[in-house]
């Protein structure tokens, strides 16, 4: 199922608008970070996962969506969120602990739920995908043909949680999509040190569901990929296992050395930066330039002003910490 | 140590330092000593614990696992019941929902189930503690949940020596030992530390007993129980307090479980005052048992026994929120002289 041009240049749009929002963010953190780095300190506190670099699989998929469908993401899910349609503002408000933050503060970069699009994600390796079968079967039970996504990193497919999530959605044959962002480093660890098997995808196999690989962080390809499993999982044809070669552009979080890193890998991949990559591909397809730069345009602008509402939201009052404990 | 000590001599060390230390020495002195958990290898371990150990033992001793907790932490108990000393990383304390079986079920009830036979000599090190804005799932203590259970020993350092020195008697113990440290006291530079965590260490090898408590400062009016970060915190208020003529006896508990009630009743039955601070959950936690030990051993109460805590809520994510939920010195000198000057009970 290739994308028509009107996808691809929303494709490119939501892809522009990720990176964007994370050079943002990279620039807000830093602030009270230096020169000296300590993680408590600056307007946003605590671990920082830049998802720059991994647009593609966010935006590939989600590009399938539907409000109604769920995703589950993990730690590095800036870019999902902003494939999935999470409110920008509200979203920017919590990553800087604000009272007008998707949860007021409470959760912050790691825990963006907006119950608006069905979306959450966790600090927690491999959390979602239990939650994602949940979701998947909910859907199946209530008649509807919403799907559930979960999106998990290469290192998350050596979590207990991987299996026997997999195992569960194929024996009820739910209709839920797994996408596993393969971008070679699980922190410090390479996946090669840490999986058994080249591909992640071949597992699906011992579950008895489809499995596809996508190389090259390709977007084309990664919206094909996910086109067919999710209309598979609506017609009621059970869970797919998606496995996407990408990269980590940053470190694993902020503040990392990436002293494990081999001089030169960021440089090179940096050369196919999959932003620039997919720029190149819409312009040779016939896209103007200046429409690519009235899109960089309005992305932009949208960021700047979700950082702006942020900076201007009031912290949460103290006594907010002991609310929603309980529902 | 810190008195007899000249500067010349000092080695003023972080915990993270005097921990690698004590795993590297336990290795050289016994090959059945190994090291697995995430990132200890080439990482050095994210909070520091294992520095230098890949390159002076290899990647065979030096383990570097898949984000596999049940997997590792299980491994670790049957390389134990094989005779090995496996110090094993949980990254955070946090994480231990993924892995428990393998801790609380199957390392904490080897000895027991086996009648003696089978003995898991195990340490497995973990990271607790907020403040820095990390949210709910990174920042939290539990000391009282490892601490609940019967066949886990469960010990905290405040400071680089006893971290040494409760790692090598970890690592010496026959039982599985959960060591944590807290990650304000680490000396990890992107996190920031409490200065009075790094002290001294000797090079040499000695141990710190497990289940003995130590106190780090003399008093005669109050007696502050503290842990980790909290002893810092306590010792902080005692030198505000004593400008007041309020004299604080503060207590490092050292170790959680075997929690040394002795060494609190004690004090108490001195000072008849009590406060202890934690900065785990407040209910069925450290700050219960402390005091309900202290009752347990017949004090005559000056005042009624009160606690400092984290409240019952998860930790949140932001500063406007996080921080007024932590114990302070502020909190600390504050309760301390309502108990002082508020009366008998
Ligand atoms: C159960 C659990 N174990 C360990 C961690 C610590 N941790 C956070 S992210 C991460 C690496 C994850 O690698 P991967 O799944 O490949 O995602 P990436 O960070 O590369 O996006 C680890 C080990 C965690 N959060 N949860």
């Amino acid at each position: 199922m290739p994308a028509e041009c009107d996808v691809r240049i929303r494709m490119y749009a939501q892809m522009a608008r990720s990176r964007y929002f994370e050079e943002a963010i990279k620039v807000a953190y830093l602030e009270g970070k230096q020169p000296l780095f300590n993680m408590a300190k600056g307007p946003i506190p605590g671990e920082m996962h830049l998802s720059s670099g991994q647009e593609p699989c966010a935006v590939g998929v989600c590009a399938h969506l539907r409000p109604d469908d769920t995703v589950t993401a993990t730690h590095r899910a800036h870019h999902i969120a902003i494939a999935k349609g999470v409110a920008l503002n509200a979203m920017a408000a919590e990553i800087f602990g604000k009272r007008d933050g998707l949860s007021g503060g409470r959760g912050g970069h790691m825990h963006l739920f907006d119950a608006g699009v069905n979306f959450c994600c966790s600090g927690i390796v491999a959390q979602g995908m239990g939650p994602a079968v949940g979701a998947a079967l909910a859907a199946k039970l209530g008649g509807s043909d919403a799907v559930a996504v979960s999106f998990i990193g290469e290192g998350a497919a050596n979590q207990g949680a991987f299996h026997e999530s997999l195992n569960l959605a194929a024996v009820w044959k739910v209709p839920v999509v797994f996408v596993i962002e393969d971008n070679a480093w699980g922190i410090s660890v390479a996946k090669r040190a840490s999986t058994a098997i080249e591909r992640n995808s071949d597992r699906a196999a011992s579950y008895g569901m489809p499995g596809s690989f996508v190389a090259d962080n390709d977007i084309d390809a990664i919206y094909a990929a996910a086109g067919e499993a999710i209309q598979r999982a609506r017609a009621g044809g059970g869970p797919t296992l998606i496995e996407i070669e990408t990269w980590r552009l940053e470190g694993h979080f902020m503040g990392d050395a990436e002293g494990y890193r081999p001089s030169g890998e960021v440089a090179a991949l940096q050369t196919r930066d999959p932003l620039i990559v997919y720029r190149q591909r819409l312009a040779a397809a016939g896209v103007s330039t200046a429409e690519l730069e009235s899109i960089e345009g309005r992305e932009l602008r949208a960021v700047t002003d979700a950082l702006q509402f942020a900076r201007k939201s009031d912290y949460p009052a103290a006594e907010s910490a002991f609310d929603t404990v309980f529902s | 140590m810190t008195a007899t000590t000249t500067a010349a001599t000092a080695r003023r060390l972080t915990i993270a330092k005097a921990m690698s230390e004590a795993i590297g020495q336990s290795m050289d002195a016994d090959p059945k000593v190994i090291v697995l958990g995430e990132d200890i290898g080439a990482l050095g371990g994210v909070f520091g614990t294992t520095q230098g150990l890949l390159e002076r033992f290899g990647a065979g001793r030096v383990r570097d696992t898949p984000i596999s907790e049940t997997a590792f932490i299980g491994a670790a108990v049957g390389l134990a019941a094989a005779g090995m000393r496996p110090v094993v990383e949980l990254m955070f304390v946090d994480f231990f929902g993924v892995c428990m079986d393998a801790i609380y079920n199957l390392a904490a009830k080897q000895s027991y189930f086996s009648g003696g036979h089978v003995c898991c000599p195990l340490v497995l090190m973990t990271s607790v503690g907020g403040g820095y804005g990390d949210a709910g799932q990174h920042s939290q203590c539990l000391y009282a949940t490892f601490a609940h259970l019967p066949g886990l020993k469960v010990v905290m350092p405040s400071n680089a020596y006893d971290a040494k020195g409760l790692m090598l008697s970890a690592i010496a113990d026959a039982n599985p030992v959960v060591f944590m440290f807290h990650k304000a006291l680490q000396g990890m530079g992107w996190l920031g530390t409490v200065p009075g965590s790094i002290v001294h260490v000797p090079q040499e090898m000695y141990e710190v007993p497990i289940g003995k408590a130590a106190t780090v400062r003399p008093g005669r009016d109050i007696t502050l129980v503290g842990l980790g970060l909290t002893v810092h915190l306590a010792l902080q208020a005692a030198t505000t307090l004593a400008a007041e003529g309020i004299e604080a006896e503060v207590i490092d508990l050292r170790t959680i479980a075997p929690l040394d009630h002795g060494a609190v009743a004690v004090s108490v039955a001195k000072s008849r005052r009590l406060i202890v601070v934690d900065d785990d959950y407040r209910s069925f936690g450290v700050s219960a048992e402390v005091i309900a030990g202290a009752c347990e051993s017949g004090v005559d109460w000056l005042a009624a026994p009160a606690r400092i805590t984290h409240p019952d809520v998860p930790i949140p994510y932001s500063p406007a929120l996080e921080h007024p939920l932590l114990p302070s010195a502020a909190k600390i000198v504050e309760l301390s002289r309502q108990l002082c000057r508020g009366g008998a009970v």
